[in-house]
């Protein structure tokens, strides 16, 4: 067999074998976003159906724009990531080095730290409520019906239940640091909290930004908690953008606005991705010539 | 070593802070539902019942739910394994126009807001009478399932050493012979992993089975759970034992898989 | 500079191996003693020791009359050069210089100056903008070096500092960082398992073995008087021959070894006759397999220069009685042997 042939034997295979993976992700992701594109351009509304499906340009996002409920829910899921990104890092960070850093009981402390992030957040939400609404004798109840003291369950329950895969990607990074730098740190005279600062921290930085963008655009997409925890309430005073998304197309079946919204989602969404990526570059070691 | 000491009481300290709400949820399915809103422990001493669980079971059919979602799992799982599998085969060990291109298509996908395409699917498998299915499930599971399975099975495969297979190819195996005897064997702990992680993801998935669902029926576990409705007030009781049953599954799974589902999780972080 | 002395100094682990055994050592103020032992001796464990990154389950570390055995290696002053060098990859080489002068608090123009004073002395005053991962091997050794030398400590640690260089490298590194230890009077412990290595760089040369110090002493006393079998084979390439006593015609006592070093078998005279097995040309010399005439065919390595005779070829054979070395059964070496004359 010569070369070429054999070559084009293997690329038609790998066409072949591409194809599933493509077909599924090209006719249930891509094609839909586009469909929704086209949707935020025209007006549908599914309780109006006589209207039909007028073109109006960019009819909806001006409307959202006017929306206070649109500006409030951008405001609501910003704040919530601005508070809950750096909490999981933090803690994520602290749990890592923990785990480091033990020697026994590694096992169960990694079953441990698995266990919240593994398991349903519609339960995490429903367990979280729980504590709020009976815990702390009388004084839970009001956390869950305050505009801005709700955040606080949301954002208690969202750490919780994701600090452990902030955890697993550092302890990664952690594990990934040559041992010896240590022990020349420690030959240099530096002391456990400068290797800290100067060692471990730098060399983490590309594992910190990969677990902070993960975060920051689960934190985007925010539906699930408050959905089960307040439904978004009291009134829309814990409603992120994905939960107004949802309810204008599910609940008001306005296709076209809802459409719109949740394009705003990905929108958000694409410049975070963007940034990170950009960061992640300038802070990863190596040549930088 | 007091620096040891040190760490592990703190490893004790956030563990016990991670699992108590855990324990916490276990210990309140079981008390009676007078006794769940009274103020802390107060005397009277544990008295532990299983009406919630029965009340679960019976009454309200939650076998349903926990079967569907088995089924919705399992089927996802079933599906987009082997299709990433194959796919990031391709990736890492054949000739190809725009793989890079590919890879970051499938990234991008996977950080998908699925809010973004909730409509578009829903009116679709409306219009394909797909709604309340399991393949009106199965379907967009897979979707979201799918880049990131290839993700982590490529970066897995991109370490496995060709020379192995091109040993057997020497030695007389077509290529697919030399994927099936070489690489499928090597590729089953990696297999593994991702499997779990999609399994997980299903399981655990809410807004396409929110959104997707109708009734009873055909409701995940999730859903079930979220739509929970008593006839006066929230039942708490049944609520925090559905809870349980939800969780019950993903618990043997994580202390079966513990290192399975760690390596699953970093290989597709490292690769960043 | 400082003296380092270790006083029955074991380092044994939880489970009860011990990889480091009763050694009593003592390195003399600006002296140069290289630790060389195969593989697993326990030679780096014992580098560490003194370092302060491991403590030793029993005896002492001294620096001067200090004891500094539970001492952190941060208070030890004492400077470490890694085998795989253990720069900072994060940081410029100026950094990796820098950096424990920074954690010691030392102003910037002292810093400046020792670190422009020690990159000029190693040839790496154009390369600190630079990060590790844009340097050479070779430049890599000379900036872990380099690190060691700014910060001016008590004495030096290096573990196998050279052993990844190119062997043309190699060379011309040892004779640099030996030129550097003369200069600056630097007391050293220079950690090998290469037994040339050892030999051409220390002023004495302790030989490891399982946890345990053989022997120290000065290179040539270890080559010529090497206490005991282990040392005899282990110092010297090719390594020495070591028969039974009667096997090389020898008369000792029951059970005694005799050895005598390939450099020392004369081919081309003598009473003895041997038959050549196989031939190594080296360039200036060839390692000679022979095999003893009799009925055992004892095997014998011998060193030539020049021609070398083809195998099966038979040859003559002599060796000075006086350079016959004697061991007893359990490998320690004898005093003088019994002389007799060149015998079969």
């Amino acid at each position: 067999m010569s070369a070429s042939v054999a070559g084009r034997a293997d690329a038609r295979l790998a066409r072949l074998l591409v194809a599933p993976a493509l077909v599924i992700v090209f006719g249930i992701a891509l094609v839909p976003i586009a469909a929704t594109v086209w949707e935020s351009l025209h007006q549908r509304d599914l309780r109006l159906p006589w209207l039909g499906t007028p073109f109006i340009g960019f009819g909806n996002f001006g409307e959202a724009l006017a929306d206070p409920r649109f500006g409030e829910a951008v405001l609501h899921t910003l704040v919530f990531a601005a508070f809950s990104v750096p909490l999981e890092l933090t803690l994520g960070l602290a749990l890592a080095l923990v785990m480091h850093h033990v020697v026994r009981g590694r096992g169960v402390a990694r079953v441990a730290t698995l266990l919240p992030w593994a398991i349903p957040t519609v339960v995490a939400a429903l367990v979280w409520r729980f504590i709020f609404e009976t815990g702390g004798g009388g004084s839970g109840v009001e956390w869950l019906t305050s505009p801005v003291a709700a955040w606080a369950p949301i954002i208690i329950a969202d750490v919780w239940k994701t600090t452990p895969f902030v955890a697993v990607l550092l302890l990664a990074g952690l594990q990934a640091i040559d041992r010896e730098l240590y022990d020349a740190a420690r030959m240099d005279g530096a002391g456990p909290a400068r290797q800290l600062v100067t060692i471990t921290l730098p060399l983490l930085a590309p594992a910190l930004v990969v677990a902070a963008a993960f975060r920051a655009l689960d934190a985007l997409r925010l539906f699930d908690l408050p959905y089960v925890m307040t439904g978004g309430g009291p009134g829309t005073a814990t409603e992120p953008l994905s939960l107004y998304a949802f309810i204008a197309l599910m609940q008001r079946l306005r296709v076209g606005y809802g459409s719109a919204l949740s394009i705003s989602v990905f929108v958000l969404t694409l410049l975070v991705a963007l940034v990170s990526v950009r960061v992640l570059t300038r802070v990863s070691p190596g040549d930088h010539a | 070593m007091s620096a040891q000491s040190v760490y592990t009481a703190g490893a004790c300290g956030l563990v016990a802070l991670l699992l108590a709400p855990i324990g916490w949820m276990l210990l309140a399915s079981l008390m009676p539902e007078s006794r769940l809103f009274d103020s802390a422990v107060s005397g009277g001493g544990l008295a532990l019942t299983l009406e919630h669980y029965r009340a679960l079971f019976g009454e309200r059919e939650f076998i349903v739910p926990v079967r569907n979602s088995l089924v919705v799992a399992g089927l996802t799982t079933l599906v987009a394994v082997p299709a990433a599998a194959l796919c990031a085969y391709a990736l890492t060990r054949l000739p190809m126009r725009g793989k890079g291109a590919l890879l970051a298509l499938l990234l991008a996908v996977s950080m998908f807001p699925q809010i973004s395409v909730i409509a578009p699917l829903f009116l679709v498998l409306r219009e394909l009478g797909l709604i309340d299915t399991y393949p009106g499930l199965v379907l967009p599971h897979v979707t979201f399932a799918t880049p990131l399975a290839v993700w982590l099975l490529a970066g897995f495969l991109r370490q496995l050493p060709r020379e192995l297979e091109e040993a057997a190819m020497v030695d007389g195996a077509g290529r697919l012979r030399a994927m099936r005897d070489v690489v499928l064997p090597l590729a089953a702990p990696a297999l593994a992993s991702t499997a779990i992680l999609t399994f997980l993801y299903s399981w655990n998935e809410f807004l396409f089975a929110l959104s997707f669902t109708l009734g009873p029926e055909r409701q995940t576990v999730p859903v079930a759970i979220a739509l929970f409705r008593g006839r006066y007030q929230v039942p708490w009781g049944q609520v925090l034992a559905s809870a349980v049953v939800a969780t019950v599954p993903v618990a043997l799974i994580v202390l079966a898989f513990q290192r399975r589902i760690v390596a699953g999780l970093t290989a597709g972080a490292v690769k960043g | 500079m400082a003296t380092i002395t270790l006083e029955r100094v074991s380092r044994i682990y939880s489970g009860g191996h011990a990889v480091v055994t009763d050694v009593d050592l003592r390195v003399g103020d600006g002296e140069l003693l290289v630790l060389v032992g195969p593989s697993g001796c326990g030679k780096s464990t014992l580098l560490r020791l003194i370092a302060g990154l491991d403590t030793p389950t029993h005896g002492r570390i001294l620096l001067d009359d200090d004891d500094v055995t539970t001492l952190q290696p941060q208070s030890r002053d004492l400077a470490m050069v890694f085998q795989s060098y253990a720069l900072y990859p994060h940081m410029t080489v100026y950094d990796n210089l820098a950096y424990g002068l920074r954690v010691r608090r030392i102003d910037r123009r002292t810093m400046d100056a020792r670190i422009g004073a020690t990159a000029e002395a190693l040839g790496l005053a154009a390369l600190l903008d630079r990060r590790p991962s844009q340097l050479s091997g070779g430049q890599r050794q000379r900036v872990a070096l380099g690190r060691a030398l700014v910060r001016e400590p008590t004495a030096f640690l290096l573990d196998e500092p050279l052993s990844n260089l190119d062997p043309a490298l190699r060379v011309q590194a040892r004779t640099e960082l030996l030129r550097l230890q003369r200069r600056l009077g630097a007391t050293m412990v220079y950690v090998t398992h290469d037994q040339e290595e050892a030999m051409t760089m220390g002023a004495r040369v302790a030989v490891m073995r399982a946890g345990r110090i053989e022997q120290v002493a000065p290179p040539l006393e270890v080559y010529d008087r090497p206490a005991n079998t282990f040392v005899a084979q282990f110092i010297g390439s090719p390594p020495m021959n070591l028969l039974p006593a009667p096997a090389l015609g020898v008369d000792a006592p029951p059970g005694t070894i005799v050895g005598i070093r390939p450099q020392d078998v004369i081919v081309g005279s003598g009473p003895l006759v041997a038959t050549v097995d196989v031939v190594e040309p080296r360039g200036p010399d060839a390692i000679v397999h022979l095999e003893l005439a009799g009925r055992e065919r004892t095997p014998v390595l011998a060193i030539m220069g020049g021609a070398a005779p083809l195998p099966g070829a038979s040859v003559k054979v002599h060796w000075r009685t006086d350079r016959l070395l004697a061991f007893d059964e359990s490998g320690g070496r004898q005093g003088s042997l019994p002389q007799t004359a060149d015998r079969r």
